[in-house]
């Protein structure tokens, strides 16, 4: 389908108000039509000194009146209706490009660069409304005009009328030629604002980063490069955009020349049918009308490019794959908390698999650690279980139910998250706890905040609880972060919970504490823990060593101890290098 | 949108040439209605054949002339609007890299994406339309006036007052839609900044289920964009309209009054026809205007916001003096009584002092929101102390160029951040010009044993390596071009202490480095040349490890929670 149809198709859900606003330009274009006969008209009562006919010509000025305010008032309506179409529509497009963030694989969102997908959300869609507004405007009032220009100019003289119509064609031509010319550079041209917009989204974004290693001056040159390809395209794009209008305007020109020595000559001589100077006036006013909509139409036709090299940005994000379907999977309402794992293999890219035949049980209530070097799939694990990513085979059950055959949403509203990353939205420290659960009370979220050791530094705050974060939260430490994000799991209040680094940016004598209010919340519930201080899984029911992606040893610290491996390796190492 | 015209400067030449093409094209277009008068006047009334040809082909030649002059103009406007935007963008981007974080914090990112992109575009439109019509619009009107005038001053004052009204109409409007415009944009940034938020949360979101309330959240937003454009739309759906009304109005007074002098015999009926196709240009022209109020409109008002960051100015200035010589045997970091706090808050810091000499290795410890990070903020001047001085090298750091003093200091921050390119363009951050031995080096040094190629592509913020590799190109990026001062804000979180230390270990062989580490855990600052105790925003204790834990409750409270006694 291309893009045009595409973009229509969406303004399918407005359709009545794209009718309203044909029907009311046809009656206002109609109208507005029809005044240069009467105009016509009304200089023919005046033949010269003398013999005007005041009579006649005050008729027709009355006629005149009526038929402004008519055409006038559904040109208001028609303009009403086009600008709902296109505010609608942008807002539908908008929210189904932000619906679709949060349907494609993680892996997509992971993938791509934000600031070009933000750029899409906003510059683009917008780009996509302008450019539509343009194209009812002109289209609606623009094909009214000419087929109305062509009854009024045939009913007058045809001969004159069809040297018109056979002359216009050319103009459509030579704004085609240009616009097939032009839109590879609009292409280009969104392309580069995109990636402009990812460049200051990453480099303003991780602004401490540029400070700390002094590199603003290269990230001005990084940016100067592609600043200047945008010049050169943009530059290209806008040219050739603009070449259109006057190239159409020179060809309507010629046009309307022909027709007024055509014309001339045919009152003078009255070969081609007669015509009065009236009528030849009026003929003239419609040959200008007639090639109008031509003129209008190349006159935006860089907005109309933009919008199509828009859309088709806007479209590869909605059109892009989602996860699969599962509303006809089931939704248990509440789990015991049993996981098994069977023969489960992983790689994110399916030639380099990082797990490749694991399998695990674990019983309710049970705390699972995973222990391993850096980069060594403990995340992975995680990703699996919340499915984030599928597995490639071999399945993963909880209470006895393959995962797949849950609804996403369901599966993990089990788990309460803590993540290393803390991520919190930009909103007061309440609405951030709350997040997870709606209903919790303010007692109920600061007594979770008490249990996390949150409370003390967000009474510090200036607003307390109501103190507003800002965007990915800059006024807090990491470490408070963390703690915030162990709040909001505890009021969430999760049948399991998965911990994975949850508590790497706090303090120890905090993490203690902590780690003993999730002990008292984990009491008969599942949960996983990725920790690199070993002092902190000594407990766990069962302990897995990571190594390169497969589990290597499994046990619980005193067996894994006993077996001298690898895991004996790591904790020793805590220890052993004092100076 | 005045504000901005320094951006236009270079482009004198084709500001003034530019629209004075438009200008002499209009001229030639309103040669045609009186060359048509021309020949109804004496080729039909007086049945000159010849003259109508003759007479007809002028209309042509006046087009191809039209044509080439409007081509030079478009190409003005195009190179002038595009130029200009670009002087802007880079501009702006170079403003923003000397706002500090409080500032950045402030405006917020994605309004920053927003500026730079829908903003400036809306602004280039602007200046290429203006250039195109703005010129030519007025003129075409004027023009016609003038040619009224000729044609009968007593009926030209109907002409006058149309346009006269036609302009008041387009005032009021243009004026009252701006502030529309304004919060259009401004919603704009609001979407920009839940796309971001929902993009970079995208995991914790799923986790939650909370995929419904960011979609609400956005929907609202959406939806009160869209009240607002088609709020706005209502104000700029009036001006045609208002304006076909003003002009027929006015052809309905000229045939009036014009019939009258037809049949005095002071004007002839071609005269009538010439005036009413004025008239008719005129409202063309005034329907070009209108259109361009709106997105005058519009670029005005994104002109404002861009301005407004122009006129952000950074909390945190560079030193404009000549920098002082370092101070021989000085300490290479001292604290001098630094107090610090963000705005009117508690203090942050109070009463710091304190020495790290070159050359050594020094721990800070303290538990969470002790003020560690800001301590650091202080030495890399990312905020200036409230009071008291930071030195390095025995120079305030106030009086050093921000080059000189980060470009000194390799920093591995506590988010692990790497930036889109390959692993060569990340670990060139710090010394652009090194070379492939020493990146090596630096990745042996900081334990990465997973890069054969440095070719290797690195998604936006590292995303395709996990949190202990990002860590550790962290790190290596930091010690590439061997900085005299590395510090490391808690950087060891995501790696596990067998990496750990083999890495505080290869750094430590290192000579002629100074070694901050901030950390949470003892056994990674264990053997430091000294360890400072931070506990809210307060030093608690300054000494090495055996010191410490003798005369500092704080510090042994916090080993005792990690370490067994027999470990002390």
């Amino acid at each position: 389908m291309s893009i045009v149809k595409k973009i229509l198709h969406y303004t399918r859900a407005h359709s009545i108000y794209i009718l309203l606003s044909l029907i009311c330009s046809a009656i206002s274009v109609g109208f507005t039509l029809y005044i240069p006969v009467l105009i016509g008209n009304a200089i023919d009562y005046m033949v010269k000194k003398g013999a005007v006919d005041f009579v006649g010509i005050s008729g027709i000025l009355v006629q005149i009146g009526i038929f402004i305010i008519v055409a006038v008032v559904f040109q208001w309506l028609a303009g009403n209706f086009t600008n709902i179409i296109c505010a609608r529509t942008v807002r539908d497009m908008r929210q189904d490009v932000f619906k679709k963030f949060n349907r494609v694989p993680l892996s997509d969102i992971d993938s791509m660069a934000h600031g070009d997908l933000i750029s899409r959300i906003t510059n683009d869609v917008e780009a996509v409304g302008d450019g539509l507004s343009q194209v009812i405007t002109q289209l609606f009032s623009g094909i009214v005009t000419i087929v109305g220009t062509l009854v009024f100019m045939v009913s007058i003289n045809l001969w004159i009328a069809l040297v018109v119509v056979i002359l216009t064609p050319l103009s459509v031509l030579v704004a085609g030629i240009i616009g097939k010319l032009c839109a590879k550079s609009f292409r280009e041209q969104q392309e580069l604002q995109g990636e402009i917009s990812s460049y200051v989204e990453e480099i303003v974004g991780n602004q401490k980063v540029v400070k700390a290693f002094a590199y603003e001056k290269r990230s001005q040159e990084e940016f100067n490069e592609k600043n200047k390809r945008l010049f050169k395209v943009g530059l290209k794009a806008q040219f050739a955009g603009a070449l259109a209008n006057p190239s159409t305007r020179f060809v309507n020109n010629i046009v309307y020349a022909v027709t007024g020595i055509v014309g001339a000559i045919s009152v003078v001589s009255t070969f081609m049918g007669t015509l009065t100077i009236g009528g030849l006036s009026c003929f003239l006013t419609y040959a200008n009308q007639y090639t109008k909509p031509f003129n209008e139409v190349t006159g935006v036709l860089t907005q109309i490019q933009t919008a199509l090299a828009a859309g088709d940005r806007v479209f590869r994000v909605l059109e892009s794959e989602n996860e699969p379907d599962d509303s006809d999977k089931s939704s248990p309402e509440s789990i015991k908390g049993d996981i098994e794992f069977k023969h489960i293999a992983f790689g994110y890219n399916p030639e380099k698999p990082i797990i490749k035949d694991f399998s695990l049980s674990v019983k309710n209530g049970q705390q699972i650690a995973i222990v391993g070097p850096t980069g060594c799939g403990k995340t992975t694990l995680i990703n699996l279980i919340m499915r984030f990513y599928e597995v490639d085979s071999g399945e993963i059950l909880i209470d006895g139910i393959n995962t797949r055959d849950i609804k996403r949403d369901n599966l993990r509203g089990f788990f309460g998250m803590v993540l290393q990353d803390s991520w919190l939205f930009s909103g007061t420290i309440m609405e951030n706890l709350r997040y997870g659960n709606p209903s919790a009370s303010d007692e109920e979220i600061i007594e979770a905040a008490k249990l996390s050791y949150a409370h003390s530094f967000i009474r510090k705050m200036p607003d307390g609880y109501n103190t507003k974060l800002s965007e990915g939260a800059s006024n807090l430490s990491a470490g408070q972060k963390q703690l915030l994000c162990i709040a909001r799991a505890m009021v969430l209040n999760p049948p399991m919970l998965i911990l994975d680094e949850a508590t790497s940016s706090i303090d120890t004598l905090t993490e203690i504490r902590v780690q003993k209010a999730f002990k008292k919340l984990m009491k008969g519930r599942t949960s996983f823990v990725v920790a690199h201080r070993l002092s902190t899984v000594k407990e766990s029911d069962v302990i897995l060593v990571m190594k390169d992606g497969d589990i290597i040893e499994q046990g619980t610290h005193n067996e894994l101890l006993k077996l001298k491996g690898f895991y004996e390796e790591l904790y020793n190492s805590q220890f052993s290098d004092m100076g | 949108m005045y504000k901005l015209r320094r951006f236009l400067k270079d482009y004198k030449l084709q500001l003034i040439v530019g629209p004075l093409c438009k200008l002499f094209e209009a001229v030639l277009e309103l040669f045609v209605p009186l060359v048509m008068a021309g020949i109804i006047d004496n080729g039909i009334l007086k049945n000159d054949k010849d003259y109508i040809i003759k007479m007809g082909l002028v209309p042509i030649l006046l087009a191809a002339v039209g044509l080439s002059v409007a081509l030079v103009c478009q190409y003005m406007a195009s190179y002038t609007s595009q130029g200009a935007g670009t002087k802007i963008r880079e501009a702006l981007f170079k403003h923003i890299g000397t706002l500090s974080h409080k500032e950045l914090d402030e405006i917020g990112t994605p309004a920053l994406i927003t500026r730079m992109t829908s903003d400036i575009n809306a602004v280039q439109a602007n200046i290429a339309m203006t250039m195109r019509l703005l010129l030519r619009a007025p003129f075409l009107i004027i023009g016609a006036l003038v040619m009224s005038c000729f044609i009968n001053l007593w009926l030209s004052l109907i002409f006058f007052a149309a346009s006269a009204l036609i302009g008041a109409v387009l005032y009021l409007v243009m004026t009252k839609s701006l502030p529309f415009y304004k919060a259009v944009q401004g919603k704009l940034d609001k979407i920009a900044l839940l796309s971001r938020e929902n993009l970079s949360g995208n995991r914790v979101i799923r986790a939650f289920s909370k995929q419904r309330a960011q979609e609400e959240a956005l929907d609202k937003e959406a939806e009160s964009l869209a009240k607002i454009s088609t709020r706005v739309g209502r104000l700029s759906a009036l001006l045609n309209p208002a304006t076909y009304a003003i002009a027929y109005s006015a052809v309905i007074l000229i045939l009036y009054f014009g019939a009258g002098k037809v049949n005095s015999g002071e004007m002839l009926s071609g005269d009538i026809v010439a005036l009413v196709s004025y008239m008719t240009q005129i409202l063309l022209a005034m329907i070009v205007l209108a259109n361009l109020v709106v997105l005058l409109s519009r670029g005005s008002a994104s002109a404002s916001r861009i301005n407004a960051v122009f006129e952000t100015k950074p909390s945190v200035t560079e030193s404009e003096k000549p920098e002082p010589a370092a101070v021989k045997d000085a300490p290479e970091v001292e604290f001098k009584d630094v107090r610090f706090s963000y705005g009117e808050g508690d203090s942050e810091l109070e009463n710091i002092s304190f020495k790290i000499e070159k050359n050594s290795f020094t721990g800070i410890i303290g538990p969470t929101g002790s003020g560690k990070t800001t301590l650091l903020s202080l030495i890399l001047r990312y905020y200036d102390a409230t009071s008291g001085e930071v030195k390095l090298n025995g120079i305030n750091v106030r009086e050093l160029s921000f080059g000189n003093l980060r470009g000194k200091i390799g920093v591995v921050p506590q988010k692990s951040v790497l930036f889109s390119g390959t692993v060569r363009s990340n670990m060139l951050w710090q010394k652009s010009d090194a070379v492939d031995e020493e990146i090596f080096e630096a990745l042996r040094i900081a334990q990465v044993d997973f890069i054969d190629d440095l070719d290797k592509y690195v998604a936006q913020g590292g995303a395709n390596f996990s949190g202990g590799q990002r860590q550790r190109l962290c790190i290596a990026r930091a010690i590439v071009g061997s900085p005299e001062l590395i510090i490391l804000d808690d950087s060891f979180s995501a790696l596990d202490f067998a990496t750990e230390k083999a890495l505080r270990n290869a750094i430590l062989k290192s000579k002629n480095i100074t070694f901050i580490v901030v950390t949470q855990r003892c056994s990674s600052i264990m053997s430091a040349d000294k360890i400072l105790v931070l506990e809210d925003g307060k030093l608690k204790g300054e000494g090495t490890h055996k010191e410490l834990l003798k005369s500092c409750d704080a510090y042994r409270e916090i080993c005792l929670s990690q370490l067994k006694e027999a470990e002390l």
